[in-house]
């Protein structure tokens, strides 16, 4: 007999066993549901798959006659915006701070316990001060976003940039590379997947930060419709919405990692293309 | 013989400990020179002093009759044990860098003409360590002994006065090592190259080098032992290999174009 350890499923094996504990999920709520409603037809808690297929139904493919338009696609397209500019700014941010911290000791020691110090701060807390500041429109939602992850990924990047090993660097400059031929010969290129990296990792964070503020002040967005229908207890339309945010997630998710595997194939252990 | 690297009473301290202490030597022009010593004693440092990524806290250290630069510049070449080429470039980019840098301050990458020229030569050099069909690979897929043969054409690439090597092959399986030790011979006088190489394996500086220096500690304070710092406490001419290369030395003055590969 094998050790427990030893033993790897392999292709279909795996992809099964992935499967499995979602499809679990998806059934206990299925028989839950269906218990629930042999006792109680009109049950909000746990609505039935077909009662959430028709409010998404509704929600996806139906104007709302007060906004014009149709709200889970308004919805989407407005937190997408929302998320977008924020995480490009927060990205584009990173590659430049996160670039000098890590290879100029000179701006390291003048931003970097800046940064350590703005990192520990809890974001959510600053959002009344964003609010104050920027108002309740956009720019407070999208700038806690870039606040909320900005220090952590600057300083993800800059401690890669940083662990670039010594010899590289002195490699580089005997073979006469200025410090700017350095940046972006010699440390940009081994950023790049790294920043894609964090920026994966950050996409958890971003939501939170999303749907916190929509929740709190908005008129569309995602984390906006499940607040607001929250008050109406319409599970029906906030487990698709709940589902459907962790679909866009897990997409951009994957659409980083493949970026990052087609650009940067020396980082993933692959051969030249 | 004229001096290519002057060192002239060079101390080098980190506060009370003295690393280095009363370093005086010279290196001529077309030597092999094999630097040996205990761990701890100084080796390195010296190579960091002569790469500039140390400074003397006193005496001069001269290249070419000029006080050495503080930093590492394109007149001294480096090969080190490991991380001496960069992982996201391919072998022939990785030997082309220094050409792009030579030549692109602003873009660090050479265009057109420029660049087939420099491919030309970077593929010369690549065929030279015989890696010439491994040109389109990432270093990551080499062997350890291909990554350093990279690492040598790369350093080469740029025509450094001085090529030193911190423990190039100690990595490396001996069958391996013993192909190395032929490479950089024959590199070393097709290209009349003056070297610096420190080593733990004292058989390869004797056989490799056309001198030995030993670095230790001439004297020891049991109750103090960072007072006192290394120096080179033996310096070994091996003449029979010295009269061996007359032409490389007499050929280095001049500093003629990299001979052509496979000769």
């Amino acid at each position: 007999m094998r050790r427990l350890l030893n033993v790897r499923p392999d292709g279909g094996a795996r992809l099964l066993l992935g499967l499995a504990p979602l499809i679990a999920i998806v059934l206990i709520y299925l028989l839950a549901s269906t218990a629930r409603h042999a006792a109680n037809p009109s049950d909000k808690l746990l609505p039935t798959l077909a009662a959430m297929a028709e409010q998404m139904r509704i929600m996806a493919f139906q104007v709302d006659p007060q906004t014009g338009a149709i709200p889970l696609w308004q919805d989407t397209a407005a937190s997408l915006r929302r998320l977008g500019l924020g995480l490009s700014i927060a990205t584009a941010t990173t590659l430049i701070l996160g670039l000098l911290i890590g290879l100029l000791p000179l701006v390291r020691a003048t931003l970097g316990p800046l940064i350590s110090a703005i990192a520990v701060i809890p974001p959510i807390a600053v959002l009344p001060i964003l609010f104050i500041t920027f108002g309740l429109g956009e720019t407070a939602k999208v700038v806690l976003i870039v606040v909320g992850v900005t220090p952590f990924m600057v300083r993800d990047l800059a401690s890669h940039i940083g662990a670039i090993p010594e010899e590289q660097i002195v490699k580089a400059q005997t073979l006469g590379a200025s410090t700017w031929q350095i940046a972006l010969r010699v440390a940009l290129p081994q950023a790049m997947p790294r920043l894609l990296e964090c920026l994966r990792l950050s996409l958890g964070p971003a939501w939170v930060f999303l749907i916190s503020a929509e929740a709190i002040a908005s008129d569309v967005g995602l984390g906006y419709r499940i607040f607001l229908v929250r008050r109406y207890l319409a599970m029906d339309i906030i487990l698709p919405y709940v589902a459907w945010t962790a679909l866009l997630a897990v997409s951009f998710d994957m659409l980083l990692l493949t970026l990052s595997r087609r650009a940067y194939p020396w980082a993933h252990g692959r051969r030249a293309p | 013989m004229t001096a290519l690297l002057a060192f002239d009473n060079v101390w080098l301290e980190y506060g009370e400990r003295i690393v280095l202490e009363k370093v005086s030597l010279s290196v001529a022009q077309g030597a092999f020179v094999s630097i040996v010593g205990p761990s701890g004693a100084g080796k390195s440092t010296f190579l960091r002093l002569v790469l500039g990524q140390e400074r003397p806290t006193r005496g001069a250290i001269r290249l070419d009759g000029a006080p050495l630069r503080s930093e590492p510049g394109r007149d001294r070449g480096v090969v080190f044990q490991r991380y001496s080429v960069f992982p996201h470039l391919t072998t022939l980019e990785n030997v082309l860098f220094g050409l792009d840098c030579e030549g692109a301050a602003v873009s660090g990458r050479l265009w057109g003409a420029k660049r087939r020229a420099g491919l030309e030569r970077a593929r010369e050099l690549l065929s030279a360590v015989g890696l010439s069909g491994s040109q389109d690979v990432y270093p990551a897929q080499l062997s350890g002994g291909m990554q350093q043969r990279v690492a040598i054409a790369q350093a080469l690439i740029t025509r450094p006065r001085i090529l030193l090597l911190d423990e190039p092959f100690g990595a490396l399986d001996p069958g391996v090592r013993l192909d190395m030790h032929d490479l950089i011979t024959s590199l070393w006088r097709e290209h009349q190259l003056t070297i610096l190489m420190v080593t733990h394996d004292i058989r390869e500086a004797f056989k490799l080098g056309t001198r030995v220096l030993a670095f230790d500690k001439r004297r020891h304070d049991p109750h103090a032992p960072h007072r006192y710092g290394s120096t080179a406490v033996y310096d070994v001419p091996l003449d029979r290999k010295a009269k061996a290369a007359p032409a490389a030395q007499e050929l280095a003055a001049a500093y003629p174009e990299l001979a052509t590969p496979g000769r």
